[in-house]
């Protein structure tokens, strides 16, 4: 492979093997026991933990801290995992600075808070190499319920289902179980198969049968599920993604960010994937990040994220910013694409620069141009696909607090539904609190 | 810089820091790194009877508890005295003393309680041109078994006669070691000022078991499965040996009796606090073991910026906090404070409150956003709050003024009283 970073157009094998190995290695590695141990260590053991209060899925923090530091660090996965099933996976990609870790009273009192994260990942971590499974299932109840979609919200959902006895089907449109997890977080957040793996693991709580290739929609009708099924969960995404609305937007290498993660994840040959020399990121959340960072490590000479206000106003934060920067990544705020430029493929994007202000964004006659061999767009993913007999409310399907929908004996949650905020923690949540409710209705 | 240099029972030395007999004092080697890092004296690890040397265990000798980030807080050891040859011990400390003309070097002794056996090896003590002796009648475990350290330690009457024995054999003073397994120190201190003692030395080391090992089932530290009982020491211990200093200190029949201070201490904080109650010097052992011989270098200055600070010679630290130590029923029943918890440095923990609630008297509350009031009309001002809160200076205690009313209790804050006059106390008296 003779490619280099300054190869022009899109090309596979920018960097070498061994580059590739080393950027894509896993960015947080585990903590050993003994770093463990000076990190748990420092944890105050708060009445009414704020960590806890933060943690959408309400793990008892100080609780679990204590057990690692007193050397039960299995016990410590089973406080984690009672409350979140993915609590490995969340461990690796929560963005704790603005959870957990953000109301730390030692971020308080000394800026630097207990890192809850990556004690989560470790105590998870043991249980996980321990094999088995921690959980037993309830007495059966007899009842069968269909969840759709083994992302986040999906798995919490089954997962708890099977374990208060019932019987669950869990259908995905894609050849794989996991969603976001399998296919839409960088790589070096979840590395070896970690995304998979969990998803195994998940399962070895039993009754739950996985079918793949089964899309809502396309396969399968929420009036056919429900006829079989006592209840349907609905934990679909958001499979839409939205346009930029720029002229030009068509021409080639001009792609969706969550596509080209989806890519990089599913490859078995980090070289074999093909990447431009000058890579132009739109959007400012964290899919924008995700692509732009590897993008850049996949041996990309220049990557602009570029995102329509101001740095305040994205939605990756600020740790994820960092990310980017420290990767060599740059950021521009403030302007917005009006432009695809290139013939068959695009050559560059045009912006305009904005101005957020009272009345919403407005744009300047001013506009500058960003050479580009490759566009990512990564401005938001939208429901698409759900049922029409669903009430709908702000793009999202409407539910109450327990993840009801419009209709009956249907519950969504995850991504899909309202109130969620696009995290993977938010998903587990909804999942598990949706499958208590399924319980209740059932059986209670 | 303020004046250390420390006189002891005319023992001088540059400073008060003083490396108590232990390991790290059992050689020349070591005593001449522990001097040439600053310490001002050093008692040499015990030396027994001449004849075979004493045999120890060839497993693990130590045993400790750690707080957080494994800091070390406890050590327990099952060492015995010296197991290095009489002759060579008094070679080394004759060699010693005489490189090291301005450090005090003082020879600690334990052989059996016969007349004979001290007539035998105080000449040769003697002889070396050390300071002094000190008598160890404070390990807890081995030789207390054959009759030695701390079974002198525990009877009065052995410790008086032993002190005559050494002062009517020798001319050296004589610092008398006390055993904390007791259980009342002022009986043994009795008895040593009885016999003639120059002063007394404590606290030993405490009777132990450190932990146990819940594989094996075995006390740590573990010998082939079995544990003895060890002797304990390091910063938690302290607490123990200022009481018990304390008692000396003020005692009726031991007061003015010097006192040397041994038990956790770590900083020149702790040494000021033995100092202040009483202790004329300090010894040290289990900092040195944690940390190495450099430790005095911040004891030493730490010690002299506070008396620089404060003004006063170190001779009018010794013994300042001794009038000032009492008995409970003295104590000013009209003393009433309450806790103050300053929002501003307050990290929200919440540790205070769940102190309070759970398990003192419901006196703190939390309001929207977490913050955390007293409530002046169930504190009793039991001080639990600042104890576990994280955040020093965070929580204080306010006295109430003469006058004001105790929103608990609902009475005015008066006077000076105590139990002794209080009209709950069946035996009290009339105030006179």
């Amino acid at each position: 492979m003779s490619n280099t970073p300054l190869t022009p157009g899109v090309v596979p094998g920018r960097l070498a093997a061994s580059a590739l190995a080393e950027n894509f290695s896993d960015i947080a590695p585990p903590l050993d026991r003994h770093e463990a141990q000076v990190a748990a260590d420092r944890c105050y053991f708060c009445y009414d933990a704020p960590c806890t209060v933060a943690c959408p899925t309400s793990i008892d923090i100080p609780l679990f801290i204590r057990q690692i530091a007193t050397g039960t660090a299995e016990a410590a996965g089973r406080t984690i995992l009672s409350q979140n099933i993915l609590g490995g996976m969340c461990a690796r990609v929560c963005p704790t600075e603005t959870l957990c870790e953000e109301v730390c009273v030692r971020e308080t009192a000394e800026g630097k808070p207990v890192e809850i994260g990556r004690l989560q990942r470790f105590a998870t971590d043991v249980v996980m190499a321990k094999g088995g499974h921690p959980f037993a299932r309830a007495a059966a109840t007899g009842k069968r319920i269909a969840v759709v979609g083994a992302g986040p919200a999906g798995l919490s959902c089954a997962h708890r289902l099977a374990m208060l006895g019932h019987d669950v089907v869990l259908f995905d449109g894609r050849p794989k179980a996991g969603g976001l997890n399998e296919f839409g977080i960088a790589a070096y957040k979840a590395v070896e198969g970690f995304a998979q793996a969990e998803v195994d693991w998940l399962l070895h709580i039993g009754g739950i049968e996985v079918e793949t290739g089964k899309r809502l929609g396309r396969d399968l009708t929420l009036e056919a599920l429900k006829a079989e099924f006592d209840a349907v969960f609905l934990g679909i995404g958001l499979a839409g993604v939205n346009a930029l609305r720029a002229e030009g937007e068509g021409r080639a290498q001009v792609r969706d960010a969550v596509d080209f993660i989806a890519d990089l994840r599913q490859t078995a040959d980090l070289g074999a994937l093909a990447v431009g020399r000058d890579v132009v990121v739109i959007g400012g959340g964290m899919t924008a990040v995700d692509a732009a960072v590897q993008s850049k490590l996949l041996g990309a000479e220049t990557v602009t994220i570029v995102y329509r206000r101001g740095a305040d106003r994205m939605g990756a934060s600020g740790y994820e910013r960092e990310l980017a920067a420290s990767k060599g990544v740059r950021i521009l705020t403030n302007a917005t694409p009006i432009r695809v430029h290139g013939g068959d493929t695009v050559e560059s994007v045009e912006f305009a620069y904005t101005e957020d202000g009272p009345g919403g964004l407005t744009l300047s006659s001013e506009t500058f141009r960003l050479k580009a061999d490759q566009v990512f767009k990564a401005i938001g993913q939208k429901l698409d696909g759900a049922p029409e007999a669903l009430k709908i409310e702000g793009g999202k399907i409407a539910t109450d607090a327990a993840g009801r929908t419009s209709v009956a004996g249907v519950w969504a949650g995850g991504d899909c539904a309202l109130g969620g905020d696009d995290l993977t923690v938010t998903a587990v949540a909804q999942g598990r609190d949706a499958a208590l409710d399924i319980h209740a209705a059932l059986v209670g | 810089m303020a004046d250390l240099s420390s006189n002891f029972v005319g023992i001088k030395s540059p400073n008060p820091f003083w490396l108590a007999s232990a390991p790290p004092t059992d050689k020349e080697y070591n005593v001449r790194r522990a001097y040439e890092a600053g310490w001002g004296g050093v008692v040499w690890k015990t030396l027994g009877e001449a004849g075979p040397p004493i045999v120890n265990v060839n497993g693990p000798r130590y045993g400790a508890i750690w707080g957080a980030d494994r800091r070390l807080l406890g050590l327990n050891n099952i060492e015995l005295i010296t197991d290095r040859p009489l002759e060579v011990n008094l070679r080394e400390i004759k060699q010693v003393k005489r490189d090291y003309p301005d450090r005090a070097l003082v020879v600690s002794l334990m052989v059996p309680c016969e007349e004979a056996a001290w007539k035998a090896i105080l000449p040769l003590v003697e002889e070396t041109g050390t300071d002094g002796v000190e008598l160890n009648f404070g390990c807890p475990h081995g030789m207390s078994e054959r009759g030695m350290g701390s079974a002198v330690g525990q009877v009065p009457e052995y410790i008086e006669m032993v002190t005559r024995w050494v002062k009517q054999n020798s001319r050296m003073p004589c610092i008398v070691k006390l055993t904390p397994n007791i259980t009342d120190i002022r009986k043994p201190a009795e008895a040593a000022k009885r016999g003639g003692a120059d002063a007394v030395s404590l606290i030993n080391t405490i009777n132990s078991i450190t932990s146990v090992n819940l594989d094996s089932f075995s006390p740590e530290p573990s010998i082939d499965g079995k544990g003895a009982h060890g002797g304990y020491c390091g910063p938690a211990v302290k607490p123990i040996a200022l009481s018990m200093v304390s008692e000396i200190a003020r005692g009726e029949a031991t007061r003015g009796l010097p006192i040397s201070g041994i038990g956790g201490v770590t900083t020149w904080r702790d040494a000021a606090e033995f100092m202040a109650l009483g202790a004329g010097n300090v010894q040290v052992c289990t900092a040195a073991m944690t940390y190495g011989f450099k430790v005095v270098q911040e004891m030493i200055s730490g010690l002299s910026e506070y008396l620089d600070d404060k003004g006063i010679a170190l001779s009018d630290l010794v013994g300042r906090a001794v009038p000032n130590v009492t008995d409970w029923q003295y104590l000013n029943l009209n003393y009433v404070t309450k806790a103050r918890i300053d929002p501003a440095s307050c990290i929200k923990c919440g540790r205070c409150y769940a102190a309070c609630e759970d398990t003192s008297h419901q006196a703190i509350l939390m309001k929207e956003g977490r913050v955390f009031e007293v409530d002046d009309s169930e504190c009793v001002a039991c001080n639990l709050c600042i104890d576990v809160c994280p955040v020093e200076g965070c929580i204080t205690m306010e006295p109430l003024a003469k006058g004001a009313t105790d929103p608990r209790t609902g009475a005015v804050v008066g006077d000076y009283a105590n139990w002794t006059t209080h009209p709950n106390n069946p035996m009290a008296r009339a105030a006179e």
